[in-house]
């Protein structure tokens, strides 16, 4: 990635959204998951999710890995505010999802969260430069602005050299990619992948992990959801869930079936962070 | 945390016009309901702007400078003769250009030959008219010739249009006669239909001398007809009727034949209600279309609206594409009606030599029209789509 542009480039921008005022000078996290329940009203009610503490520090690659019926999947729509916890509470960058309207969850999604879906969703009728300054779409960036960074954020993903292709012209491995950089155009405080690998053969995917791991050497807070025990095997932290709550999390380094973790457990704050942290500070 | 996110109108027009182009024959289709419609009505409003158009230009070439007085009645109901003298006075008041007559010979019929009964008569009636009628009622003959300063004097008629008709003469030849008042009459010629004087065509024409040498005429006129200057048509209408009898103007009655045609015109527009219901129908229909697209577009789009809102569009946003979608397809058949309505009525009223008229109301409303229907039938899936739970509308596949 030698000729491409980097991340630090990115942060150097000037139209970064506003970013919450920390309250004290030290590393805090960029998702804050405490003793979080959610129940689906149905006949019987389901407990998907049955007290779940964690906590992800900025610069973090962690893997919520688990069976199908684990409760990753509720997770996922918790951590990326699409839904509300039944008990228990949220923090992205510190703010409580439960006080936000939907304007102001909006907002957040907007600007602090990239999400990584498995089926892409890319638009097929625009290019792949609109595609990812669609990412910017609902943040009030001025559309040149749009596309300067989409065309940056393809660089990072490793296809600066073919903004205007359409998606249809791309292999699965390189629209996963392009995905990629839509989450990434915003320069969110955290991405969350839903299964990035689960429509890729294992080569495909491998290469995909190894972008996310580049992406996590350059500093980026990174959430991948999967069920492929290999793949969360290479990411340095997992948390291993079960039946709505986590067994294991490496972070901690003691199983647990209560979901008492305490929230200051935390992993090395990667080294590029506070570079990453103060480019984005106004 | 909220930021000011408003899309910006370029933003709105590329997501509203995502379905659209995506889809482009669905759009076609359902956008078509929308252009029968806005096309139905207006064409009908269009043609028949167009067809009045075209009467009131008639009416402005046949003149509406010209008034007839007639004999009128008394108190008692009898018939009041106008004086001879009439035409004569009437020339001289100042903005009249000219003056011609006609006089009904009473109790004479017209027949083909003398073997037809007396009583059927086929209403056709024997005036004596001046030689210059031709000219002052703008009217022109089919064959033939008219009346002229010998002919008048001879047993010589001429036939109107109808009156032609209904004697069985659709050809003038040399030694063509009608029975008139039990003797022949050679028919010198055949009127074309006259518009602004309908009476002259079921009229056997004869001259005066004639008329009284031949049927016994008394020579009163019955109908004087007068040009008179356009911008003093109204004032020499206020007087004709005391100068062409001053001894009774009550039993002269002044009219106005151009008003008859333009109160018709005006009549014409009574016909457009049922095609205008038709047109709304139609309408209605097509946005029935547009509103059964717009739900099935937002179902099949689920995925779309959630990674929408995954990208941090709020509900107004989904709310505000949608509905600017459907607007969008609305507009889009409003458009193509108002350009068939448009080309129906140039064609038609080319087809019939109209002035091509289309008012504003006709395409201003067509437009309007599928503005507020595309808003309406676009709010409720609209509001379905914004209210769409974002992991719903993302995992639910």
């Amino acid at each position: 990635m030698s000729n491409e542009p980097n991340i630090h480039d990115m942060t150097q921008t000037t139209c970064d959204p506003p970013r919450p005022q920390l309250d004290n000078g030290g590393p805090r996290p960029v998702l804050e998951v405490r003793n979080v329940t959610r129940t689906y009203a149905s006949e019987p009610p389901v407990q998907a999710l049955r007290g779940v503490s964690f906590a992800v520090q900025p610069g973090e690659l962690v893997a919520v890995v688990g069976p199908s019926g684990s409760g990753k999947t509720t997770l996922l729509h918790l951590m990326g505010t699409l839904d509300r916890p039944s008990t228990g509470t949220v923090r992205i960058t510190g703010l409580d999802v439960a006080a936000m309207s939907d304007r102001q969850l909006a907002a957040l999604r907007a600007t602090q969260i990239g999400f990584v879906f498995q089926q892409f969703f890319l638009s097929e009728h625009s290019t792949l430069v609109e595609n990812v300054a669609d990412g910017l779409l609902y943040t009030g960036t001025r559309p040149a602005d749009r596309r300067a960074q989409a065309l940056n954020a393809l660089g990072l993903v490793g296809l600066a050299d073919r903004p205007d292709a359409r998606p249809t012209q791309l292999s699965g491995g390189q629209r996963q990619r392009v995905a990629i950089a839509r989450a990434l155009v915003g320069r969110p405080s955290i991405v969350l992948a839903d299964e990035p690998t689960g429509n890729l053969d294992s080569a495909t995917g491998a290469s995909i992990v190894e972008l996310l791991q580049d992406l996590h050497d350059a500093g980026v807070t990174i959430v991948v959801i999967t069920h492929d025990r290999s793949l969360a095997d290479r990411l340095p932290r997992r948390i291993e869930m079960l039946d709505g709550r986590i067994i294991a999390d490496t972070a901690t380094a003691t199983p647990t079936g209560t979901g008492s973790v305490p929230v200051d457990a935390t992993n090395a704050v990667h080294a590029d962070d506070s570079r990453l942290r103060s480019g984005r500070q106004p | 945390m909220t930021i000011n996110a408003r899309l910006r109108p370029s933003d709105l027009a590329r997501v509203a016009s995502v379905g659209v182009r995506t889809r482009k024959l669905r759009a076609a289709l359902s956008a078509l309901g929308i252009a029968i419609g806005v096309a139905a009505i207006v064409a009908v409003l269009g043609l028949s702007s167009s067809s009045q158009a075209g009467l009131l230009s008639q009416i402005s070439k046949l003149g509406t400078n010209l008034l007839t007085v007639t004999n009128g009645q008394s108190f008692s109901g009898q018939p009041v003769e106008l004086p001879k003298a009439a035409p004569g006075m009437i020339g001289r008041i100042g903005p009249v250009t000219e003056v011609q007559e006609t006089g009904t010979v009473k109790n004479t019929s017209a027949y083909r030959s003398p073997l037809i009964p007396t009583t059927d008569g086929n209403a056709l009636s024997v005036d004596a008219a001046s030689l210059g009628l031709l000219q002052t009622l703008r009217t022109t003959m089919a064959q033939g010739n008219f009346l002229n300063a010998e002919s008048e004097r001879e047993p010589v008629a001429v036939l109107g249009a109808a009156a032609a008709q209904r004697l069985g003469i659709d050809r003038v030849f040399s030694g063509e006669r009608v029975w008139v008042g039990g003797q022949w009459f050679y028919v010198a010629g055949i009127l074309n239909p006259a518009a602004l004087v309908p009476s002259i065509d079921s009229s056997v024409l004869v001259g005066f001398p004639a008329a009284q040498t031949y049927l016994g005429f008394d020579g009163n006129p019955s109908t004087i007809y007068v040009r008179a200057e356009t911008d003093d048509v109204a004032a020499v209408q206020s007087v004709l009727a005391d100068t062409a009898n001053p001894e009774d103007p009550g039993g002269a009655a002044v009219s106005q034949p151009s008003a008859a045609l333009v109160a018709q015109a005006d009549a014409q527009s009574a016909f457009n209600g049922l095609f205008l219901g038709l047109g709304a129908v139609a309408l209605l229909v097509g946005a029935v279309g547009v509103a059964n697209i717009m739900v099935i577009s937002v179902l099949e789009r689920r995925s779309e609206i959630g990674l929408r809102r995954a990208l941090g569009a709020t509900q107004g946003h989904i709310r505000i594409q949608f509905l600017a979608e459907a607007i969008l397809l609305s507009l889009l058949g409003g458009t193509v009606g108002v350009g068939l309505g448009v080309l129906s009525t140039a064609i038609y009223a080319a087809a019939k030599g109209w002035a091509i008229v289309v008012p504003a109301l006709a395409w201003g409303g067509g437009f309007g029209a599928a503005l507020l229907i595309g808003a309406v039938a676009g709010l409720l899936p609209a509001l379905r789509a914004a209210r769409m739970s974002p992991t719903e509308a993302l995992w639910a596949v």
